[in-house]
């Protein structure tokens, strides 16, 4: 069963097409990387999926569901911007988070903190932009869900740290799952994803196998991303 | 330590080969059990999917086996372990022959040498 589809789905605002006609599959078990430059409809098609926007036409289906409330039980979401407020403590995000979600694994992002020297008592206010970032992967990533949704997560986070979140991202999802990442930084991610989907204004312009690319190009995502979307 | 990938070939193929790299070098041992895709995967730090084609197409050359319930095997089969270790040794005197040849040495002079420094 594919884990997400899109027929035909459009978002517009305004006069402004942000998404045009997109027909989409995704097969559950993958990573796939959303790629694409500033303004190209990434997080449009994101919070389209997370449902948090309404589409202005076209079908939409997680796991063969029309998005809704059922479906957003069935997706873990890592938003660009965080919700959390800065005055919360770890322990209060992981309580907010175990009461919320059914799926929430408590264990296994308490050990996941443990290892990363995140105490219970840590406010989110004094901790670093990274530290920051990993703890909101930990939470999003500490979900039983069937689609995985991460808006740029590893934005503007240190290399060391970049390798902590890659390595949490291969070691949580499980098999029936899909990650859908989109970001910038593709030379970083490249090696974990099994897909690329290239936007450009609000259509894919590419949508194929890591593997093949380098197959076909005989050059990496990266080298190809720059050549398309040259300015 | 993440495991170094070069840019212009699929991934799934330079594991293979840093696989096989691995057998020749002694690191895992004819007929020694390998870790699990997931631990692979995350020594390497790629996706356990490149990680399970990468060990389904060392199975398929028969460099590898795997058994239902106790995981992937290195073959213990030594002649197919030495056909790669003498595929491997003349690519590399390939290479190194061609490159002493652009330095303009001619042959009895590469091969005097190569005898000295096999000599030290």
């Amino acid at each position: 069963m594919s884990i997400l589809k899109c027929v035909n789905l459009s978002k517009n605002y305004g006069r402004h097409a942000a998404l045009s006609s997109l027909d989409l599959e995704l097969p559950e078990g993958k990573i796939v990387g959303l790629l694409g430059p500033n303004g190209s409809g990434k997080t449009t098609l994101i919070k389209l999926i997370a449902g948090l926007l309404t589409p202005t036409c076209g079908q939409l289906l997680v796991c063969g569901q029309p998005v809704s409330v059922a479906t957003n039980s069935l997706i873990s979401y890592l938003p660009e911007r965080t919700y959390l407020n800065d005055w919360m403590t770890v322990i209060d995000i992981l309580l907010f988070f175990n009461s919320f979600y059914d799926d929430f694994d408590m264990k296994k992002a308490t050990d996941m903190l443990t290892s990363l020297g995140i105490k219970p008592h840590d406010k989110l206010k004094a901790m670093s932009k990274g530290t920051k970032e990993k703890l909101q992967l930990i939470l999003v990533m500490s979900r039983k869900a069937r689609l995985y949704l991460l808006d740029e997560p590893i934005g503007g986070v240190d290399p060391a740290a970049r390798d902590y979140i890659l390595s949490t991202i291969i070691s949580s999802y499980a098999d029936n799952a899909t990650v859908l990442i989109s970001t910038h930084l593709i030379g970083d991610v490249e090696k974990i994803l099994d897909q690329v989907i290239f936007l450009q204004n609000g259509v894919i312009k590419l949508n194929s196998d890591v593997d093949t690319i380098r197959e076909e190009h005989g050059k990496s995502v990266d080298s190809l991303f720059r050549e398309v979307f040259r300015c | 330590m993440p495991w170094k990938f070069d840019d212009s070939r699929p991934v799934y193929l330079q594991i293979m080969d840093e696989v096989k790299q691995r057998v020749l070098t002694g690191v895992y041992k004819p007929g020694d059990k390998l870790p699990s895709v997931r631990e692979l995967a995350l020594e390497a730090a790629v996706n356990p999917n490149t990680m399970q084609k990468a060990l389904s197409t060392l199975e398929s050359e028969n460099f590898i086996h795997s058994e239902r319930t106790s995981g992937r095997f290195v073959t213990d089969d030594m002649t197919l372990i030495t056909a790669l270790r003498k595929e491997q040794a003349e690519s590399i005197a390939d290479e190194m022959l061609s490159r002493l040849k652009a330095t303009g040495m001619q042959n009895d002079e590469i091969l005097m040498l190569i005898k000295a420094k096999l000599g030290e």
